[in-house]
C-alpha cells in the first residue's frame, strides 16, 4: 500500500512568484525566507516523493462564487495554472495521477465527505508556488493530486472539519494499492490579513504557538470557530486550515524535521514546516 | 439568519450578507483574470461596468479606485485584488490606503510585528 513519507506546510505568497522570476531570492528582504527551503529539498532529494496530495485554496482562478466547492479533488491527467490578474509567469504543467485521484474520491466519499470532483482544474499560485519552492528546477518530478479547500466564501469547512479531512485521506493513501511514496503538501497562511482596516495584520505570537501545536498537540486550533481563527490570525491567516488537514494526514503522531518562520513576505507571516509521521 | 458573530476589528468577514451586495462587482473583477478583459476595461470603463451590471455605489468606488469603498460595495478581496493589478498595485499599496500609511509606514509596520 502506498505510504505517506511526509508533509510539508508553506505560505505561498504571490510576491514568491516574482521573487523567483526576478531572481532575487538571495536579496537580503528575501534571503530569510528562501533558505529555510534548502534542508526541504535536502530532504526530498534523499526520500524521492513519486506523488504529490496538494492541499490548497483557490483565489478566484479555478472557481467563482457562480459555483464555490468546500471540498474539491482533482482528476486530471494534467493541471496548468493561468494569469490571475497580475501577470505571474505560467510554469510547465503538472501531471495528475488519475488512479490516487479517484481512489482518494471513492475513499473520502466512503467516509462522508461530500466532495466536488474535477476533471478539468486550472491550479493558481497556492498550488503553483509551493512546487516551485520544493522543485525550482520546475522539472516536476512527482505526479499530483490537488486538494482544493474554499476560503473565498463564507461559511468555510470548520478547522475541526479540514482536520478530519485530512485524516481520512491519510487513510485513503494508506489503503491505495501501489508502493508509491506520497509527500503531502499544505499551503496558505500563516497569519495576515490583505483587507480592511486591519490590513497588514499579524499574530507572531499565535504562529508560532500554532506550529509547536502541530507536533505536540495536533489538534489543538480545531478548538476554535472560523470567526475565531479570523480574528486570531487574520482574514487570509484561516488558510492554516490546510496546515491542519496536511498535519492530519500524517496521523496520530508526526515530528518535525524542519521548519521556519519570516516576517514580512508581502503582508504575510511567511511559515514552513516539514514533519514525518511517527509509526 | 444565523446569530450574529462578535465583531473583529477592521474586518469584514465574506459572507452571504456581503456576497449579495457585491455579486456583479466581483463577477466584473473575476473577469480581470484575462488580458484581454483588463485591456477592455481600460478603453472604456463606463461600458465595462454596465456589461456586467455594477451599481452606482460600486461604479463609484471602482473609478475612486477605493479599496474600502470597494469592500462597502460587497467586493471580495480576492477578486479586488485582481482589479488592483491592472494598476500595478501591490498587497502594500492596498494595505498603505486602507490603512491611511504611506507605504512606507504599511511596510515598516509589516517588519515592526517580526520583533
Amino acid at each position: 500500500m502506498a505510504n505517506i513519507v511526509g508533509a510539508i506546510t508553506t505560505s505561498h505568497v504571490p510576491a514568491i512568484g516574482g521573487a523567483i522570476a526576478r531572481k532575487v531570492q538571495h536579496e537580503p528582504y528575501w534571503k530569510p525566507f528562501f533558505d529555510g527551503f534548502g534542508p526541504v529539498r535536502e530532504w526530498l532529494a534523499e526520500v524521492k516523493p513519486d506523488i504529490a496530495v496538494v492541499i490548497y485554496n483557490d483565489h478566484g482562478l479555478n472557481f467563482f462564487l457562480d459555483k464555490m466547492p468546500t471540498f474539491a479533488v482533482g482528476a486530471a491527467a494534467e493541471y496548468r495554472n493561468a494569469d490571475e490578474g497580475w501577470g505571474l509567469p505560467t510554469v510547465p504543467p503538472f501531471k495528475g495521477n488519475l488512479d490516487l485521484s479517484w481512489h482518494l474520491i471513492e475513499s473520502l466519499m466512503d467516509e462522508d465527505f461530500d466532495l466536488t470532483t474535477c476533471q478539468e482544474m486550472k491550479v493558481d499560485h497556492a498550488f503553483t508556488l509551493p512546487m516551485a519552492l520544493l522543485w525550482p528546477d520546475q522539472n516536476w518530478p512527482v505526479t499530483t493530486v490537488p486538494v482544493c479547500i474554499n476560503t473565498v466564501q463564507f461559511p468555510l469547512p470548520t478547522a475541526a472539519r479540514c482536520y478530519k479531512l485530512g485524516e481520512a485521506i491519510g487513510r485513503a493513501v494508506a489503503s491505495f494499492p501501489s508502493d508509491a511514496r506520497v509527500v503531502v503538501l499544505g499551503t496558505g497562511g500563516l497569519s495576515h490579513q490583505l483587507e480592511g482596516e486591519r490590513a497588514g495584520f499579524i499574530n507572531k505570537d499565535f504562529d508560532l504557538q500554532f506550529m509547536e501545536s502541530l507536533t505536540h498537540d495536533a489538534k489543538w486550533a480545531t478548538q476554535y470557530s472560523i470567526h475565531e481563527l479570523v480574528e486570531k490570525t487574520g482574514t487570509q491567516g484561516i488558510e492554516l486550515v490546510m496546515w491542519l488537514a496536511a498535519r492530519g494526514a500524517l496521523g496520530e503522531k508526526a515530528r518535525q524535521r524542519h521548519a521556519n518562520y519570516h516576517i514580512p513576505i508581502s503582508n504575510t507571516a511567511a511559515g514552513l514546516m516539514l514533519m514525518e509521521p511517527v509509526r | 439568519m444565523s446569530p450574529a458573530k462578535p465583531k473583529i476589528p477592521g474586518t469584514t468577514p465574506f459572507d452571504g450578507s456581503i456576497a449579495r451586495k457585491g455579486y456583479a462587482l466581483n463577477k466584473m473583477c473575476y473577469s480581470f483574470n484575462d488580458a484581454e478583459n483588463r485591456a477592455e476595461f481600460l478603453r472604456d470603463e463606463d461600458a465595462y461596468c454596465t456589461r456586467y451590471g455594477l451599481n452606482e455605489q460600486q461604479r463609484a468606488a471602482i473609478a475612486a479606485r477605493n479599496v474600502l469603498q470597494l469592500l462597502d460595495a460587497g467586493g471580495n478581496a480576492y477578486y479586488l485584488a485582481k482589479f488592483a493589478g491592472i494598476f500595478g498595485l501591490d498587497m502594500q499599496d492596498i494595505g498603505a490606503q486602507q490603512t491611511g500609511m504611506s507605504k512606507e509606514e504599511f511596510k515598516a509596520k509589516l517588519v515592526a510585528a517580526g520583533r
